[in-house]
């Protein structure tokens, strides 16, 4: 445990040391502000011209703006996870610090582990940050925070799929700038993975349909919490640290 | 302390280390000697539990470095060829660090980063980032890095490595204070560091082990003979003739070029006879000119250019 914890407090010493932690915080916010600012300018023109019209359908306002932005937050986050983990293992093995690590007492799952909730803890502080954006809204209205709670958590546990892979791939190069392509490219792939869904039929649809990485998040920013997804993420997840932790113990064999 | 038994390394098809066997006894500073590419790094790096060997056992302080491989990091300094150093961090929390990875407790951490720091003479550095230090530095706070918890048992690869007359000096000073408490293995290309501060020395060359003795012994071994050069005044071929019908005188060489007067002899000798005063008292008894006379011991360089160019 002792383990765990100095490597996690390495790590993030080392983010916010690296320009990396203020780059990544820097575009997330500024992304966020300026979706939130379209997404609200959006729903006022749309009800500006209903009120033309004459007719008033009711618009929840802050839930139209909130389901906005996590959408676009997710898209942000497909381009700033593989920054939060290029580094995790790439960057020890071209130091050669990966021999001090694997020569210590410290085992691979516990190396494995301290990077992962470092890289974890710093999503909560992008998504902590990201509530500056959506704090006006109780200020101005009355939002329901539920689906908002239930919103975040689905984005945690989408992001910690994404941090999982991005781990995993760190452990297979010793360059960073490859470790970003290839998470990304990954990433992008099981995103769009869904366009294909819609020209397959039968159980192949639903077979790419449920490997989408994004269609497991909708239900959560609608607030609805369904097991099912919490599985899909979680499995996500522990299949990238599972094939993280074989690839550290392989490139030992290797040498 | 160290026992490796028919230890190999097979890397792509290519043998790198190739049936070595040693031990190394506790307290002793054994040096593990060898071209570039010899099998050395590959050697320790077995040795730190980095990475497992193909073939045969390797034993520290009675544990297996495969099976019981967290018992053996625990009892091992390391220090990589590159010193893995964070860049990004200061040579003080550095150090807190790595503490912390090899399980030192949380009460003596403070003090044992301070005698570390002390030991290796990084007091001016500190709180400077290790990755704006010079080399010297960076391998200083290498070795500060692999004596945190006092290891039984220190590897250190090419510890004298880039740096200047006066950091080799330093470092092979405390290498040797070391030694009262630790079992050091340290590898090396360069040749008196090894006679400097080894008691023992195995060779190495393409992943075999070539040699294995005290640095004098190797070179007594080597030469298979006691030399002895004299530097005679007198008739070039009478002096050789008499020199050589002494008992006990296995060859003798004269120099060439000779000078007018003199000619200089190498006599070669039975192994642990003393011919010195034999020699003296047949030159001056012919009347002739004794002007120099020394034993030759042969350097480890020649030991280590012989063995290595054998094949």
């Amino acid at each position: 445990m002792q383990n765990i914890l100095a490597i996690w407090q390495r790590e993030m010493k080392s983010y916010f040391v690296s320009p990396v932690a203020y780059v990544v915080l820097t575009i997330f916010l500024f992304l966020c502000g300026l979706f939130f600012f379209g997404g609200l300018a959006q729903l006022v023109q749309i009800s500006i011209s209903q009120a033309q019209m004459g007719g008033q359908i009711p618009i929840d306002v802050p839930r139209e703006v909130t389901s906005y932005l996590f959408r676009t937050m997710a898209l942000i986050l497909l381009f700033l996870v593989p920054m939060l983990t290029m580094g995790l293992f790439s960057e020890e093995k071209k130091r050669g610090t990966i021999e001090l690590l694997l020569t210590t007492p410290v085992g691979n799952s516990q190396a494995l582990a301290g990077k992962y909730l470092a890289s974890l803890t710093f999503l909560v502080v992008l998504f902590a940050a990201s509530a500056i954006t959506i704090l006006p809204l109780f200020v101005y209205s009355q939002p329901d925070w539920k689906p908002i709670l239930s919103g975040y958590f689905g984005m945690f546990l989408y992001g910690a799929a994404l941090l999982a892979l991005g781990l995993f791939i760190s452990t297979l190069t010793e360059n960073q700038i490859i470790a970003v392509f290839i998470t990304f490219g990954v990433s992008l792939v099981l995103w769009v993975i869904a366009l294909a869904g819609e020209w397959a039929v039968g159980s192949a649809r639903s077979i790419i349909e449920y490997l989408s990485v994004i269609g497991h998040l909708d239900d959560f920013i609608k607030g609805v919490i369904d097991t099912s997804h919490i599985i899909y993420y979680v499995t996500f997840a522990f299949v990238g640290l599972f094939l993280a932790y074989r690839s550290l113990e392989s490139m030992r064999w290797k040498g | 302390m160290i026992e490796v038994e028919h230890v190999s390394k097979v890397y792509n098809g290519r043998r790198a280390v190739d049936d070595i066997s040693f031990r190394v006894e506790k307290g002793e500073v054994l040096g593990f000697l060898g071209p570039n590419g010899a099998g050395k790094t590959t050697t320790m790096r077995i040795l730190t539990c980095y990475m497992p060997s193909t073939e045969g056992t390797a034993r520290i302080a009675g544990y297996d470095v495969f099976e019981d491989s967290i018992e053996v990091r625990r009892r091992i300094g390391y220090l990589p060829e590159n010193p893995p150093l964070y860049m990004e961090m200061t040579v003080e929390s550095y150090l807190d660090f790595v503490a912390r990875i090899k399980g030192v407790r949380p009460r003596q951490r403070k003090s044992q980063v301070n005698d570390v720091i002390e030991k290796c003479n990084l007091g001016d550095v500190r709180s400077r980032i290790t990755g704006k230090l010079s080399k010297g530095y960076k391998q200083r706070v290498g070795l500060a890095q692999a004596l945190l918890n006092n290891p039984e048992v220190l590897i250190l690869d090419e510890p004298t490595l880039g740096l200047d007359p006066k950091q080799i000096y330093d470092i092979r000073t405390l290498i040797k204070g070391l030694a009262e408490n630790h079992t050091v293995i340290l590898s090396t290309h360069i040749l008196p560091e090894v006679s400097m501060t080894c008691n023992r020395v195995v060779i190495i060359n393409k992943g075999k082990v070539v040699a294995m003795d005290t640095p004098d012994g190797l070179a007594r071994q080597m030469a298979g003979a006691e030399r002895v050069s004299l530097t005679v005044e007198g008739p070039a071929d009478v002096v050789r003739d008499k020199l050589a019908s002494i008992d006990g005188v296995l060859n003798v060489q004269a120099s060439d070029p000779a000078t007018e007067t003199s000619t200089t002899y190498t006599v070669e000798c039975k192994l642990g006879s003393d011919l010195r005063s034999t020699l003296a008292a047949a030159v001056v008894t012919q009347g002739w000119g004794l002007l120099d006379l020394h034993g030759v011991s042969m350097s480890l360089e020649d030991v280590f250019i012989n063995l290595i160019t054998k094949e």
